[in-house]
C-alpha cells in the first residue's frame, strides 16, 4: 500500500497538466491564502478595536465558541445550494466555498487578536500613557507588538482551518489537493486518495512551519522572551504558554488576572 | 421551515440512527483520548526530555487536516479504508494531541506550596498525584475536554465523504438532492449534540470540584 502511494506520487504523469500536482497545489494555496487574507482584513481591525476598548468581548467569544461546533462540510454544502443558483460562470462553486472559508477563518483571528490586546499587562499600558502616548499610539506601538504572538497563533489556526476545509470543498467541485481524495474515492483508486492525503498533510505542515518562521521574524525579542524572561505580554505566570484555545474556556484565568492586577 | 419538519418526520428513524452513531463516533475518542493523555501529560510534566518531543509530536499531529488523517490512518494501521474504526482512531489522535498539553499544563498549574504541603503530610508521589494534583488540575482538563468534544462533533461529519454513517450523511444526501432541508437538520443535529456533550462535561467538572462551587457561594 505504502509502495503504491510512493509510486503514484513519483509517477511523472501526475506532475503536469490540469490534473497535475503543481496545478492543484497552486489552487489549494490560492483558495486558502485568499480566505486568510480577507478574514484577516476583517478580523484584525475589529479585534484590535474590541481589545483596545474592551467592548463586545462577551458576544465575540460566545460566537467563536459556537462556530467551533458548526460542521464545516454542512456549511459548505448549504452555501453552495443557497448561492450557486444566483451565480453564473466559473465562480459558481468558488464563491460559496470562499465565503465559508472566510467565515471559518474570522473567529480564530478575531478572538486571538482581542485576547492578545487584553492580555497586555495594565502596567505596560499605563506606562505608555504616562509617557504621553495617545490611544492610537498606545494601540499601534505598545499593544499590537505585545499582542503579536497571540495574534499570529490565531492566523496559524485560521490557515490550518482553511487548508483543511478547502480539501473538503473538493466534494462541491472545488479544485486543490482534495480532488485526489474525492476523485480517488469515486474511482476506487486508493493510492490516489492516500497520495492526496499525503499532499494535504504536507502542505499543512509546511504552511504552519512558514508561519512559525514569520512569528520568529516579526515578534520583538523583548516580547517573546528569547532574551531571558519576557518583559511584557506574558500574562500570568501560572497559565503562560498554555494552549490559547483552551485558555478561553478556563474560568480560573479571570480570577488569576484579577488577583494580579489588584 | 415546514418542509424541514416534514423531512425530519419522514426520515426520523434514519436520522435518529445517525444521531446515535454520531454521538458514539465523537464520544469514544474523547474517552480513549483522555485515558491516554493523562499518563502522557503526567510524563511530559515530569521529565523535560519527554516534554519537548511529546508537545512537538502533538503539534504536528494536530496540524494534519481531518480528511487526510481519515484516509492515511488505514495505510498506517492496516485497516480497511472505509472502516468507521479509522474515524475513531483519527479523532483519538486529535484528542490525545490536544489533551497531552492540557494535562501537562494543568499539572504544572498546581501551586508549589500545595505540592509541598501534601508531601509534608506524608503523601507518596502516586497518592499525591491522584488525591491532590489531578483534582486541582480538573478545571484546566475540563476546559480542554470541552474543546476536544465540540470539535470532534464537527470533524465526525467530514467522514460522510467516506460513507461512514452519521449525521454528515444528511449533508451528502442534501447535496445529491440539491435541497437545504436535510442540511439544516444535519447542522442543527450537530449543534445539539455538541451542546449536550459540552453540558455533560461542564457538569462532570462541577461534580468533581465541589470546593469551587462552595467558593462561588461565599
Amino acid at each position: 500500500m505504502i509502495g503504491d502511494v510512493v509510486g503514484w506520487l513519483t509517477d511523472p504523469a501526475h506532475w503536469s497538466g490540469v490534473d497535475g500536482i503543481p496545478t492543484h497545489l497552486f489552487e489549494h494555496v490560492w483558495y486558502s491564502l485568499l480566505a486568510v487574507v480577507v478574514a484577516a482584513a476583517i478580523a484584525l481591525p475589529l479585534g484590535l478595536l474590541i481589545g483596545h476598548t474592551g467592548r463586545g468581548t462577551f458576544v465575540v467569544a460566545g460566537l467563536a465558541n459556537g462556530l467551533r461546533a458548526l460542521p464545516t462540510l454542512g456549511l459548505l454544502i448549504l452555501f453552495v445550494i443557497l448561492l450557486s443558483p444566483h451565480i453564473t460562470g466559473t465562480l459558481v462553486y468558488l464563491l460559496p466555498s470562499e465565503i465559508v472559508l472566510v467565515l471559518l477563518a474570522v473567529p480564530p483571528i478575531l478572538t486571538s487578536t482581542y485576547a492578545g490586546v487584553q492580555n497586555v499587562p495594565p502596567a505596560v499600558r499605563d506606562a505608555a500613557e504616562g509617557m504621553g502616548m495617545t490611544g492610537f499610539r498606545v494601540l499601534t506601538r505598545v499593544e499590537l507588538p505585545c499582542a503579536l504572538p497571540l495574534l499570529l497563533s490565531g492566523v496559524r489556526a485560521a490557515t490550518l482551518q482553511c487548508i483543511a476545509t478547502a480539501t473538503v470543498a473538493a466534494y462541491v467541485s472545488l479544485g486543490g489537493f482534495g480532488r485526489y481524495v474525492v476523485d480517488g474515492l469515486a474511482q476506487r483508486d486508493f493510492p490516489q486518495m492516500a497520495a492526496g492525503a499525503v499532499l494535504v498533510a504536507g502542505l499543512a505542515l509546511v504552511a504552519d512551519a512558514l508561519l512559525v518562521l514569520l512569528e520568529r521574524l516579526t515578534v520583538s525579542p523583548g516580547v517573546s522572551g528569547r532574551f531571558g524572561e519576557p518583559a511584557g505580554a506574558g500574562g500570568s505566570g501560572r497559565v503562560r504558554g498554555m494552549s490559547r484555545m483552551v485558555q478561553r474556556f478556563l474560568p480560573l484565568r479571570t480570577n488569576l488576572s484579577r488577583q494580579e492586577t489588584s | 421551515m415546514s418542509a424541514t419538519l416534514d423531512y425530519l418526520v419522514r426520515h426520523r428513524g434514519e436520522i435518529l440512527g445517525w444521531f446515535g452513531w454520531h454521538a458514539w463516533l465523537s464520544a469514544v475518542p474523547v474517552a480513549i483520548g483522555l485515558a491516554l493523555a493523562l499518563p502522557l501529560g503526567w510524563w511530559a510534566r515530569r521529565s523535560r526530555y519527554a516534554r519537548t518531543p511529546l508537545i512537538a509530536a502533538a503539534g504536528v499531529l494536530y496540524t494534519i487536516p481531518s480528511l487526510a488523517l481519515f484516509v492515511l490512518l488505514p495505510v498506517v494501521l492496516g485497516t480497511r479504508i472505509l472502516d468507521p474504526v479509522n474515524v475513531i482512531a483519527a479523532l483519538t489522535v486529535y484528542t490525545v494531541a490536544l489533551l497531552v498539553r492540557v494535562v501537562a499544563d494543568g499539572l504544572a498549574a498546581v501551586p508549589d506550596d500545595v505540592e509541598q504541603s501534601a508531601t509534608a503530610m506524608g503523601y507518596g508521589s502516586l497518592q499525591r498525584l491522584l488525591a491532590v494534583e489531578l483534582p486541582i488540575a480538573v478545571p484546566v482538563i475540563v476546559a480542554g475536554l470541552r474543546v476536544a468534544a465540540v470539535s470532534n462533533v464537527s470533524l465526525v461529519s467530514v467522514s460522510a465523504l467516506l460513507g461512514v454513517p452519521q449525521l454528515g450523511q444528511l449533508f451528502t444526501n442534501g447535496f445529491q438532492l440539491f435541497r437545504t432541508e436535510p442540511i439544516v437538520l444535519g447542522i442543527l443535529g450537530c449543534l445539539l449534540l455538541a451542546a449536550i456533550f459540552d453540558g455533560l462535561i461542564v457538569l462532570a467538572g462541577r461534580l468533581l470540584t465541589p470546593w469551587r462551587s462552595a467558593a462561588r457561594v461565599t
